[in-house]
């Protein structure tokens, strides 16, 4: 059975052993004063150049996700973050003054963002991605205190977390910040030049990419020296963002760009998962940050690591040829017909999509990488646009046993990619499809 | 009682006493009405001794009714049902003046071997003008059968009465039933223009909201619509065109193709060509095995870019279509603006359909098609058959807004049965295929300037708009796809406006407002980028954006109500009224701004400044953050003459109001140079349920004894018009460019 | 080949070749009308049927992936004589225009009313956001499941008592 840990399940659990370490230093480092609390700004108080400029940087740094309930108001918060030890709910962070961040001065705001302490003092928990907003410099949080600021104020109070007995207790996570966090300010890299250099502030920074795409240690922190290595995010894989992605020789500037910025790359794939929400997110940020985003990842794919069975830099499988031309289309096996049937109407050559423009089976990602849990959480539930428009997919969930998803996706593996078989399918579908059904 | 006697006559009559009027001329264009100008009203005389327009053509009553032996009724109508509910409507006008249950009767709609020619079933006509057409005709049944029935009884003509259950009581207590009268009875007799009409207060039929005819056996799997019909032998064939309008598919050799497994027939005229198959999964497998073929792309590339610098600088031929002037106080305050909408799909969920059979050297087309006499024409022409040896028959096809696939399916289908004779053939177009390749609601542009004096009275009304034909429905082969791509090819038919009244891009452009100064232009392109035809009230969804939009301009630089403005300057009883019963149903004067982004706007037109009176109220939020927009509440009231049937007519206005909600907020058809790129409904996204207003409510103002007026159309230009006034009072910003979508209107009010 | 199906609790066996999507062969093969082709890419959801209980688009389902599964169409409902309590519900409103997307919105309603027989508004317009309406009744449906939900309440308070 595979258990694949959200980034908040593995650091949840490691607050036991964090919480342990915090005890011996809890006397140094516990303790953090409440920052006395303000009359919430007047809107008009902020230039309306700034509060633009933060509002980009907020939608880089997806608050919004997090921070809202589907069909509920943004930055209101109340957001369920499931995980094994409980459940989190995510803060409201309009400018409401009871409910909200409303009588928070921007030194309170920027202690939260960079040292993960609210206004009152208490710690909060490192599902707010402090470990790289720490990065962030301050007129960046001065920008973003400025868009949350001149929100309208919502008054909202979120559900109280409901943790396993003693994960409830705050001071532990002061342990956890001694451990991991490090603040340390953003350094140019003189051989590189400008754009590279923004790129790389903003995706360890705000856009905190590594919260999904470094893999994490028992501890539940980022691995050190492991940045974009690949790791996991609400049950999906989050490629890595190095050479040894599978399809890294592919990715270039301007496809990266094109799929953050649209959520799709015609030479690879639509954005899914809690990616859709983050591309999303991107269409609302000036080009140029997305640009420098794309150049920084694009040079990250690039530098030829150590060549490994995983990074097979095969090139797309072209489709068969003959298939586009008059010749026989009576599909072989029995997985090869449910492939028709189900898939057909969208990813056969010559179906809409593929006459559109949208990316082919050949260069999609999730059927190359190692583990097929992308692969069937598409499957199993498709893909949603996050804006109501843009790439679609229709989820199999009730359509398709697990044997018939996993029959169709051994087909579309073995005829789209060189790679080897995905053992054990069936029994993985079952394992997401309970998961998904949670 | 015809309705070209109820002209909008207030202005002219405030203008006539006082103004200069200065005449204009609409010479060169077309008013004759025929087929190529179905859209057009119908130029009745107005006069009460003559035949309602439907009629004249075809005044032998038994065109119209035959009644049975048994009593029972069955009426033919050259009107089609297109969800409208009009067969229901219809039925129950003629039940009304056949004096008969609704249940008794029975409705036979457009067939070219049995039913009248009443041309298209468009432009809201078919209760305006097929309405009085029937009733007419049903009214002169009735007085026949009565005097049969007083001869057959023994008594006078004025002592006999028709009760309401398809019988007829004389004074002495006898009583006889419509199929004995009606067997001694021939109705091949010319119908007379003043057969005694029903009266309102005896009304049994009229007014009632009889039920759906069409309701149960969609509801329940019945064999409603063209898709579910099933001749024996029939085959089923697709299409092969190339993903878009304006390219071309290279096709491998014929004898490739042939080759093919599961194929029964490849078809193929000059660049036509379609696969013929048993089985329909065959066909559909085959024609995408053909589709992975390159297209390249024919026509000259597609202009892109913001809709005004595409359409404004193309050839235009440039029509006045109001022209008055008025001395006036002084003008204060200027204000100028320029609206447009993108091109639009029609976007019908079922794809068009048709099927076609060859038989006996006669050729029979079953269509949903709007004008089923133009399919027989069509394809007549396209095939080269006598008109006589080609028959069509209509069945319904999904909800079509206007021109879509239809036409071009039906002669697509056509065209396969001749080439291949015999058995039946039905035609499906795939959803990809109806948003490549079906005609467009025409993007447009408008520019008005408009100039208040110091009382907040409007001095002058300048006002252009741009647009590409809403017309092009084909009456021979020249108007359809197979038709230019057959060898030899038919040349596209010439582009032709609808005149006004009615209009083309011009509908509704000139105001049914009071204005003493006014200078309106259509400027008509007649070759847009875009194939482009009619869609739901054409030129008139954005003229009225345009007109309501300036005038809550102009109320905010007034700083008076919208709606005070508005009734200001209306003369029209009707109209006011219209726009006073929205506004007190939906409490428009007590409303109140609850928070920033929240919101209040209406909007008002009547249809082609013929048709029904319409007013929009809505009340909504907006979300700053992601631009999107709840509808909380929509009011309309509407004025459509003699109400027929109170629930069709609050359906259509409802439904009509939630698809403009989609037009306005979120759709456009994307292109690049080279195609189309909206090819499915990810593509080209429209209004799903999450969206759709809160609360709506439809008020139909009773108007017991007037004509009836089309309302089909109604809403359309209203509503986009309200919520684009209720998102300036929302947030204090004007958007004149549909769609206003989510990402706009984050990108404006993020900094808000 | 030949295929057995489970269709509206009726076993049926066709010829058909087992990649044809399951819509093609309910309505060419089984001469059953409700099922619709609308888009072909399960974006629209007027082919909408149930396999096992579950709302699926039919366009996308082959055949051979329901063997040995019930499916359920509209017609599985009732009829125009003796509708279901969701097919007399939309009656009762006149919850149709063209009614072309009619028959995978009752479907797709009825999944919903068999998991939750009350739904709240906000909840009948979630589950029915995959199917798409272009004549603008959307108000009269989300109505129409309203009132069956109604009548199905009524009918158990019904049984509860007796």
């Amino acid at each position: 059975m595979i258990v694949v840990k959200s980034k908040r399940q593995i650091w949840l659990s490691a607050l036991g052993i964090a919480g342990l370490v915090g005890m011996v230093t809890a006397a140094i480092i516990v303790y953090e004063p409440a920052i006395p609390p303000v009359a919430r700004p007047s809107p008009s108080s902020f230039e309306v150049a700034e509060v633009k400029r933060g509002a980009e940087l907020a939608s880089i740094g997806d608050c919004v996700v997090c921070h809202s309930t589907d069909g509920g108001r943004p930055f209101a918060g109340s957001k369920a973050l499931p995980t094994p030890f409980g459940t989190l709910y995510s803060d409201n962070i309009t400018p409401d003054e009871t409910t909200g961040i409303g009588n928070w001065s921007f030194a309170a705001f920027q202690r939260a963002m960079t040292r993960g302490v609210a206004r009152d003092g208490s710690h909060l928990y490192p599902a707010l991605p402090y470990e790289h907003f720490t990065h962030v410099d301050d007129a960046d949080l001065q920008a973003i205190y400025a868009f949350l600021m001149t929100r309208e104020p919502v008054k909202e109070v979120q559900p109280p977390n409901d943790l396993l007995p003693g994960l409830g207790f705050r001071p532990l996570l002061a342990g956890w910040k001694f451990l991991f966090l490090r603040k340390t300010a953003f350094v140019q890299d003189k051989t590189q030049n400008n754009e590279w250099n923004r790129g790389k502030y903003l995706v360890e920074g705000l856009g905190h990419c590594g919260g999904c795409h470094t893999p994490r240690n028992l501890l539940g922190a980022e691995e050190h020296g492991s940045d974009l290595a690949g790791g996991v995010a609400e049950g999906w894989i989050a490629p890595a963002l190095d050479a040894s992605n599978p399809s890294a020789s592919r990715w270039d500037q301007a496809s990266l760009f094109d799929y953050l910025k649209n959520g799709i790359a015609g030479a690879h794939s639509a954005a899914g998962g809690p990616m859709g929400p983050v591309a999303e997110g991107l269409s609302e940020v000036d080009d140029a940050d997305v640009r420098a985003i794309s150049t920084y990842i694009a040079s990250r794919m690039k530098p030829a690591a150590t060549p490994s069975a995983k990074t097979n830099a095969n090139p797309a499988k072209a489709e068969g040829t003959t298939a586009s031309k008059a010749a026989t289309r009576t599909p072989a096996s029995d997985a090869a017909k449910l492939f028709a049937g189900a898939c057909g109407g969208c990813h056969m050559s010559g179906a809409p999509m593929e006459t559109a423009g949208r990316p082919p089976l050949s260069v999609v990602s999730d059927l190359k990488m190692d583990d097929p849990r992308n692969a069937i959480k598409v499957v199993l539930g498709g893909i949603t646009p996050a804006a109501g428009h843009g790439p679609y997919m229709p989820g199999f969930a009730d359509a398709l046993t697990d044997q018939q998803i996993a029959d169709l996706l051994a087909y579309a593996r073995s005829r789209f990619t060189d790679a080897p078989t995905w053992p054990d399918l069936a029994a993985k579908v079952s394992v997401i499809r309970k998961e998904d059904a949670k | 009682m015809t309705p070209s006697s109820h002209l909008p006559v207030t202005r002219r009559n405030f203008l006539g006493g006082a103004g200069i009027v200065v005449a204009f001329s609409l010479a060169g264009m077309s008013t004759a009405r025929g087929a190529a100008t179905g859209e057009a009203e119908p130029s009745g005389t107005g006069a009460v001794s003559v035949l309602p327009d439907d009629l004249q053509p075809f005044p032998y009553l038994d065109s119209w009714i035959r009644i049975d032996a048994d009593g029972k009724a069955q009426v033919f109508t050259g009107k089609v049902e297109l969800g409208q509910g009009i067969m229901t409507a219809l039925l129950q006008v003629a039940a009304e003046e056949l004096d008969m249950p609704p249940n008794l009767v029975s409705i036979v709609t457009a067939d070219t071997t049995r039913t009248p020619d009443e041309g298209l079933t468009a432009a809201s006509h078919s209760m305006q003008y097929g309405g009085p057409a029937l009733r007419l005709a049903a009214a002169n049944v009735r007085m026949l059968l009565l005097r049969t029935a007083a001869s057959m009884l023994g008594v006078a003509d004025t002592e006999v009465s028709t009760m309401g259950d398809g019988t007829i009581r004389a004074s002495n207590g006898r009583s006889i039933p419509y199929g004995a009268v009606a067997a001694s009875l021939s109705l091949h007799v010319e119908a007379v223009a003043d057969a005694p009409l029903r009266q309102p207060k005896s009304y049994r039929s009229i007014g009632q909201s009889l039920p759906r005819l069409d309701i149960p056996g969609k509801v329940t799997g019945g064999a409603s619509f063209i898709q579910d019909m099933r001749l024996p032998g029939m085959l089923h064939a697709r299409v092969i065109r190339a993903p878009s309008e304006g390219m071309k598919l290279a096709l491998p050799p014929r004898a490739e193709i042939e080759a093919i497994p599961g194929l029964h027939a490849f078809v193929q005229q000059g660049d036509f060509a379609a696969v013929v198959c048993e089985r329909e999964w065959d066909a559909v497998s085959i024609m995408r095995q053909l589709m992975a073929n390159p297209s390249q792309r024919q026509d000259e590339n597609l202009p892109v870019g913001d809709i005004a610098s595409i359409l404004k600088p193309l050839p235009a031929k440039d029509y006045v279509i109001e022209k008055v002037s008025h001395p006036t106080a002084k003008p204060v305050k200027r204000l100028e603006a320029r609206y447009t909408r993108p091109w639009y799909s029609h976007g019908s969920i079922g794809p068009s359909c048709a099927i076609a059979q060859m038989v006996d050297g006669e050729l029979t087309v079953w269509s949903h098609s709007q004008g089923i006499f133009d399919v027989k024409r069509v394809a007549s022409s396209l095939v080269g058959m006598p008109e006589d040896k080609v028959h069509a028959i209509h069945v319904q096809g999904a909800g079509c807004y206007g021109q879509n696939g239809a036409d071009d399916a039906a002669a697509d289908a056509a065209l396969i049965a001749h080439l291949l004779p015999g058995r039946p053939v039905r035609l499906q177009w795939m959803r990809e295929q109806e948003f490549g390749w079906e005609p467009l609601g025409a993007g447009m542009v408008t520019e008005a300037v408009a100039e208040l004096d110091a009382s907040n009275r409007i001095v002058t009304w300048n006002y252009d708009v741009w647009s590409p034909p809403h017309n092009t429905r084909p009456t021979t082969a020249n108007g359809v796809l197979a038709g230019w791509e057959v060898t030899p090819a038919f040349p596209p038919a010439e582009k032709i406006p609808i005149p006004m009244p009615a209009g083309d891009g011009s509908r509704n452009s000139n105001p049914l407002y009071a204005l003493p100064n006014m200078d309106v232009n259509f400027h008509f392109i007649s070759n847009g980028p875009f194939r482009s035809s009619a869609m739901r009230s054409l030129g008139g969804h954005l003229n009225v954006f345009s007109i309501e939009s300036m005038f809550d301009e102009l109320a905010k630089a007034a700083a008076t109500d919208p709606l005070d403005l508005r009734l200001d300057h209306m003369e029209d009883a009707r109209a006011r009224a219209v726009m006073m019963a929205g506004a007190e149903a939906f409490r428009w004067k007590t409303r109140r701004k609850e928070s920033k982004f929240h919101g209040f706007g209406m909007g008002f037109a009547r249809y082609k400044n013929l048709g029904a009176y319409c007013s929009v109220f809505l009340e909504i939020s907006v979300e700053q953050n992601t631009g999107a927009i709840t509808v909380l509440r929509a009011q309309t009231a509407v004025d459509c003459g003699e109400v027929v049937n109170p629930d069709g007519v609050r359906n259509q206005v409802e439904g009509g109001l939630i698809q403009s909600l989609s037009w306005c907020t979120r759709e456009a058809m994307s292109y690049d140079t080279q195609r189309r790129t909206s090819f499915d409904w990810s593509s080209y996204p429209i209004l799903r349920f999450q969206s759709v207003p809160i609360d709506i409510r439809v008020d139909v103002l009773p108007k017991p004894g007037e004509p009836f007026l089309g309302v089909a159309e109604a809403s359309q230009g209203p509503t986009s018009a309200a919520l684009a006034n209720a998102l300036a009072d929302a947030t204090g910003l004007r958007f004149r460019d549909m769609p206003l979508t989510p990402e706009k209107l984050r990108r404006a009010l993020i900094t808000l | 080949m030949t295929i057995s199906l489970d269709v509206n609790g009726e076993r049926h066996t066709v010829t058909a070749s087992p990649d044809t999507p399951l819509l093609y062969v309910l309505r060419d093969d089984l001469q059953l009308n409700a099922a619709k082709y609308g888009c072909g890419l399960g974006q629209c959801g007027a082919c909408t049927v149930h396999v096992d209980g579950n709302a699926v688009f039919s366009c996308l389902t082959p055949v051979a992936a329901t063997v040995g599964r019930r499916v359920t169409t509209l017609e599985g409902l009732g009829t125009a004589e003796k509708p279901g309590i969701l097919q007399q519900a939309f009656i009762d409103e006149q919850a149709a225009q063209c009614g072309y997307c009619i028959a995978g919105m009752i479907m797709r309603a009825q999944s919903l009313l068999s998991y939750n027989p009350s739904p709240s508004d906000e909840e009948i317009r979630q589950h029915m956001q995959p199917n798409l309406c272009r004549c603008g009744t959307h108000y009269r449906i989300i109505r129409a499941i309203k009132r069956a939900s109604a009548v199905l309440a009524n009918h158990q308070n019904k049984g509860d008592a007796t």
